[in-house]
């Protein structure tokens, strides 16, 4: 703080004059018309607004005045300051949003840079059409039944109505626990799950068995000793082949879209008696006139073969404890990794087990 | 079942215009499905031609051909003008072969002629007239082989003088535009494994007229005749019927007639000799099996019974064979001469030069024939009808037939006298409800449409009120059960009669907590940027020694297999890192520097002893007790997850280097499972192959080990030659969602502020973090969370020593805390460290 002015003399205050307050405020003003960084502004602030700038100074000596000066030098001041501030709050706020815009501008980058830190996952086409299929028959009221894969051969077979001298246990080539006596194989079809489940539970039974299966087949392109079924079983008063191709019809439409149909054709399987195999609609050309010719699907023919399937086999049903004057029932079955093969057009049968991650990376966690 | 058409139609007025193709369709959905229609493929201007003149031209190569002129009737083309001869119509063609001479009659293709045999030489297997030798072949002479015939291929076809006319299509002559259908017979139908039978049922499609080839003249030589030859059945059971006729005085010289070598050629059998070919041609004709016997070659009577154990016969295959008292045989005072039903033996074969022939049909127990094909592992033609069974009435016919054929085209003599023992067995009746047809099948079929059907199909049906009794026709033995019987109506009514209901299920549990749980984990580990793969379940010595797995570790012992499909895989693994090893080292080998996957599957884990699966019988449902012992035997087969990653968890790129996966990356991925499942895991260091020794954790479950992460033996990554620093983690996931609560734990947390604590404390480099964790989580009802953020090991503590810094977060669930909560809080902390650790506060 200056010493007190001794004479009391306004005049002798020199900054306080009207001239001197206008030149401080344009000087001031002009200044902050110059800024145009935050730099700029700073400096600004510390030479026209800060405790040591002339127009603070000059506010300091309106103390000084005779009482009657001072209201009219504080307001020449006061309305200068106010000038300044303002001005400076609006210079500022250009300053800083012109600055903040070019921070912008300059933190600027390239979003199409690849961001793949983290690896990503993907489960297997089998797993993931497994659950499709068990959710459309879940929603019908079906359960889900699973069974070992080392079964016994008692529910592999004799259950089955494929007797050891059966000339069709030849036609599954099975895989045989050591000892032979151990009467234990690697199972060939889901169906021990489905004797399981009737030898265990009382009808009505309504279930989907999807599962793990082998034969003796060399792997190449189109055969694999692993592979994967889904079967489906019905026990119920009254059911017939009529109710057989009306979940067959339905589950294709829940796999395949709206319109999908079946068809049966005279088969022969142990356990089922009359036995069918089932055609798909093809899924591609659906048989219309003038695709089907063309389609590369179905080979022209309108249908696919999708599995086999029958009324069960009486036989089957005494062994497995359910009274077949009262019970009856339809099964059947379908191969996963076909369905895969043919929806996904795969040429080779052996991508889906020898583990290349690319070959399970597009399917992503559903189908 | 191969089926030549014009051999079929010879059974069945087929319509003329019904193509084959449409046959095969109308066969399909008879139960008979087409699996192709095979021809010769040739096409085009094959015709025969007759040698004019051959001149023989020696060339430089040393090779002498014959420039020919062939007449070749309406196909001469006198516009290509050569000597020697074009003034006779005719055509040139150079031949190579010198197995003729002028005057012969051989098969000449023209241009145009497509010969697939050929198609590996020229383009399409098209013949074309083309300049050689110095002169413009006008087409080819051909061999056998280019016609794909079966014969002699070293020299040219010569036909029979007489046998055609230069310029006759020889397509038609030599049936190569015969077409045969393939068809796939179901092991119920032995019937249609015949002509015969196809004949019936292409019959019984169409509509058109059968003539049975089984309707044959009475058999007009007395049974036990002079000429009979001796036969003794000691066992009806396994042989009910035995027939037999002996031809005598067969000429050798006499050869297989064209027309029935190129038939059974064309079903798919080898033309060997005529008396062997007749045999064959009738067992395709009727479907039932003949053995013929060179009669100078047998010694007494033929006699049927079992083999005595450890009983030897060498078959017609060459294979000495050790025979059980469950195979049957046929044999002489020498001992067996046959493997009854199956095959005959090496001793008494027919052979070109046989004279005189002891022709058997013999009907045989279909169940014992399947098992000696099975033990014996023989199946051959006659096995396949004999096991499924054939018609028991046929045999004096069949004997029969074979007879007049030997007699007609090998010259010989029917012995006077026929051989017959046993009767024909009557099949069982099968009586069911007239409304069974429709209740099964879904299709309103009446008691008239039944019967209809199964007439049709050869039954004999009686009508009884609301009963049907049906005797099947005898070729029909697997017609036993009513529900084969609607089998047979349905065939005839039509599959596609059957109408589609969808069923209602009463209302359903959903997928059950296990299923739930399996899908929870899957996508649990996409999310962890982990790619299932599906491998094969096999696995050997090999992989163990690979894994580094000591000489008696339990996962050594497997589930072995009788016939597996390589010895390297002999049984069952015992652990899901064996498939996802050989993964990685494919994806490796492929290119893929940064492998994360995963395998949920079962691993099979044998009993301790010898484990024998009971076999019961079929007429009832066993007893709780007796399914026990049916699941007992089996191994223990528990869903495992199985994880190994490779390279970088985190990828390096242009923001910056990443981080390579480390040991506590697998850790973190089971202990990600444990929290989702809300399992209660205890991670502890533990010792194990294939691991790092020092770099591995076993998880604790209720006191029992379920599994192990971490960083893989740097030898075991040798072995299988992969990079440094594969991390893997194992554990049983069946265990896992055992212990998972049904309701996880309820929300408890205090919205009283938090104080923050630190405690660095120095404890021996063997102390585990995570008991040290433990105690400081414990300490106390205040502490929330203790949670490590520095690991330190070096100058600034003692030799021997770490610092492992814990950041606590303190909180009371019903107030503030004050600074003297905080303190005591915070010694008794530290106390509770040192207890479990001898840790003490690092200053």
């Amino acid at each position: 703080m200056s010493a007190p002015n001794s004479s009391y003399d306004p005049v002798e205050v020199t900054p306080l004059h009207a001239d001197e307050v206008e030149r401080m405020r344009d000087e001031a003003l002009a200044a902050i018309a110059a800024a145009v960084t935050l730099d700029d502004l700073a400096q600004v602030r510390i030479d026209h607004v800060g405790d040591r700038s002339p127009i603070a100074l000059a506010n300091r000596e309106i103390g000084a005045l005779p009482p009657q000066a001072r209201k009219e030098a504080g307001q020449r001041v006061g309305q200068a300051r106010g000038a300044i501030n303002q001005a400076l709050a609006a210079q500022s706020a250009e300053v800083e949003a012109a600055a903040e815009e070019q921070a912008l501008v300059t933190e600027a980058v390239d979003v199409t840079l690849p961001w793949d830190v983290a690896p990503v996952g993907a489960r297997h086409p089998v797993t993931t059409l497994s659950e499709h299929i068990a959710d459309v028959f879940v929603s019908m009221g079906w359960e889900i039944a699973e069974g070992p894969e080392v079964e016994a051969e008692w529910l592999n077979f004799d259950a089955l109505n494929l007797g050891p001298d059966h000339p069709a246990r030849t036609m599954q080539d099975t895989f045989w626990v050591t000892p032979e006596k151990a009467a234990m194989v690697l199972r060939t079809h889901t169906s021990p799950v489905q004797a399981r489940t009737m030898l265990t539970r009382k009808p009505p039974i309504y279930i989907a068995c999807p599962g793990r299966v082998f034969r003796t087949d060399e792997l190449d392109a189109t055969h694999s000793p692993v592979f994967h079924q889904v079967e489906g079983l019905a026990i119920d008063e009254g059911l017939s082949m009529a109710h057989l191709k009306g979940t067959l019809d339905h589950f294709a439409q829940a796999i395949y879209g709206d319109g999908m149909t079946t068809r049966f054709r005279p088969s022969y399987f142990p356990f089922t008696e009359p036995s069918a195999e089932m055609d798909l609609l093809c899924y591609v050309c659906h048989n219309e006139p003038d695709a089907v010719a063309d389609c590369r699907t179905c080979k022209g023919e309108g249908w696919v073969e999708w599995g086999g399937c029958g009324v069960v086999n009486p036989r089957v049903l005494i062994a497995c404890g359910v009274d077949p004057e009262r019970y009856s029932g339809f099964a059947f079955g379908i191969g996963i990794d076909r369905t895969i093969t043919s929806r996904y057009d795969i040429a080779d049968l052996r991508d889906l087990f020898d583990g290349d991650i690319r070959f399970t990376e597009p399917f992503g966690v559903e189908l | 079942m191969k089926v030549p058409v014009t051999w079929l139609r010879e059974y069945v007025d087929l319509p003329e215009d019904l193509s084959t193709v449409d046959l095969a369709g109308r066969l399909t959905e008879f139960d008979l499905k087409l699996e192709e229609i095979a021809s010769s493929g040739i096409s085009g201007p094959l015709v025969v031609g007759r040698v004019l003149s051959l001149v023989k031209e020696e060339q430089k190569n040393g090779k002498t051909i014959n420039w020919c002129r062939v007449d070749v009737g309406a196909h001469n083309d006198a516009s290509v003008p050569d000597a020697p001869g074009d003034d006779v119509p005719s055509r040139g063609i150079i031949c190579g072969a010198h197995n003729f001479v002028e005057g012969d009659l051989v098969v000449v293709s023209l241009p145009g002629t497509v010969l697939p045999a050929l198609a590996h030489v020229i383009p399409g297997g098209e013949i074309s007239a083309r300049k050689t030798y110095g002169h413009v072949s006008d087409g080819m002479i051909c061999s056998s082989a280019e016609l794909d015939l079966p014969g002699d291929a070293s020299g040219i076809i010569v036909l029979e003088p007489g046998s055609a006319e230069p310029g006759d299509d020889a397509i038609a002559l030599l049936g190569l535009g015969e077409e045969v259908l393939d068809l796939e017979v179901n092991p119920d139908r032995a019937y249609a494994l015949s002509l015969r039978g196809v004949a019936r049922d292409a019959a019984i499609a169409t509509g058109a007229p059968f003539h049975d080839p089984a309707d044959l003249e009475a058999v007009t030589v007395a049974t036990d005749g002079p000429g009979a030859y001796r036969v003794e059945v000691q066992d009806p059971t396994a042989c009910p019927v035995f027939a037999a006729l002996t031809v005598t005085g067969i000429d050798p010289t006499r050869t297989t007639p064209a027309w029935l070598a190129q038939r059974i050629e064309l079903a798919g059998m080898r033309s060997i000799s005529l008396a062997v070919d007749v045999t064959n041609y009738v067992m395709l004709e009727l479907g039932f099996p003949i053995h013929g016997y060179d009669r100078s070659l047998l010694k007494g009577p033929l006699v049927v019974r079992r083999a005595t154990p450890g009983e030897q016969l060498t078959t017609l295959d060459g294979t000495t064979r050790t025979l059980t008292e469950s195979d049957t045989l046929v044999t002489d005072d020498r001992g067996p001469v046959g493997l009854g039903g199956i095959m005959g033996g090496e001793e008494v074969e027919m052979t070109p030069s046989t004279t005189d022939v002891v022709v058997e049909a013999a009907v045989w127990s279909a169940p014992m024939i399947a098992r000696t094909a099975r033990t014996q592992k023989l199946s051959s033609e006659a096995a396949k009808r004999n096991e499924r069974g054939v018609d028991p009435t046929l045999p004096a016919r069949a004997v029969r037939r074979v007879a007049d054929l030997l007699v007609e085209h090998g010259g010989g003599t029917l012995e006077d006298g026929l051989t017959l023992i046993g009767e024909a067995p009557v099949l069982p009746d099968v009586t069911l409800h007239a409304d069974l047809p429709a209740r099964v099948t879904g299709v309103d079929i009446d008691t008239v449409a039944a019967v209809e059907a199964l007439e049709a199909n050869g039954c004999e049906v009686a009508v009884d009120h609301t009963w049907l009794t049906v005797t099947p026709p005898p070729w029909r033995p697997d017609l036993t059960d009513p529900y084969d019987i609607v089998e047979e109506v349905l065939r005839v009514v039509g599959y596609d009669q059957v109408p589609s209901v969808l069923p209602t299920a009463p209302a359903g549990r959903g997928l059950t907590t296990s299923q739930k749980l399996r899908r929870r984990v899957g996508n649990v580990l996409a999310g962890e940027g982990l790619v299932e793969v599906k491998t094969f379940p096999f696995a050997g010595e090999a992989d163990w020694d690979r894994m580094g797995l000591p000489a008696d570790d339990v996962r050594r012992r497997q589930v072995m297999l009788e016939n597996p499909l390589s010895a390297e895989d002999p049984g069952m693994t015992t652990t899901l890192l064996s498939g996802l090893l050989r993964s990685l080292v494919l994806n490796i080998g492929r290119g893929h520097s940064h492998v994360h996957i995963t395998e949920t599957g079962r691993v099979f884990l044998p009993q301790a002893g010898e484990a024998e699966a009971p076999i019961y019988g079929v007429d009832r449902r066993p007893s709780d007790d007796e399914l026990a012992a049916l699941s007992a035997a089996l191994p223990d087969q528990p869903f495992h997850v199985g994880v190994v990653m490779s390279g970088e968890r985190v990828r390096s790129g242009w923001a910056g280097k990443g981080r390579p996966v480390q040991w506590a990356d697998a850790i973190a991925i089971v202990r990600h499972l444990a929290a989702v499942l809300h399992v209660d895991l205890e991670v502890r260091q533990a010792q194990q192959a294939p691991w790092h020794p020092g770099r591995c954790a076993a998880f604790v479950l209720d006191g029992a080990v379920i599994g192990h992460a971490g960083e893989l033996h740097p030898r075991v990554l040798k072995a299988y030659g992969l990079p440094a620093r594969v991390v893997a983690a194992e554990v049983d996931l069946d265990a896992m969602i055992e212990a998972s609560p049904q309701i996880g734990p309820r929300p408890d947390f205090s919205t009283f502020p938090v104080a923050k604590e630190d405690l660095a404390l120095v404890v021996d480099l063997t102390v585990a973090a995570g008991d040290l964790e433990a105690a400081l989580a414990g300490s106390g009802p205040l502490v929330e969370s203790a949670r490590l953020f520095d690991a330190y090991v070096g100058e600034q503590v003692p030799e021997g020593k770490k610092s492992l810094a814990f950041a606590l977060r303190l909180r009371a669930p019903d107030r503030t805390l004050t600074d003297d909560d905080i303190k005591a809080a915070r010694e008794a902390a530290v106390a509770a460290a040192h207890e479990a650790t001898g840790a003490t506060l690092r200053h």
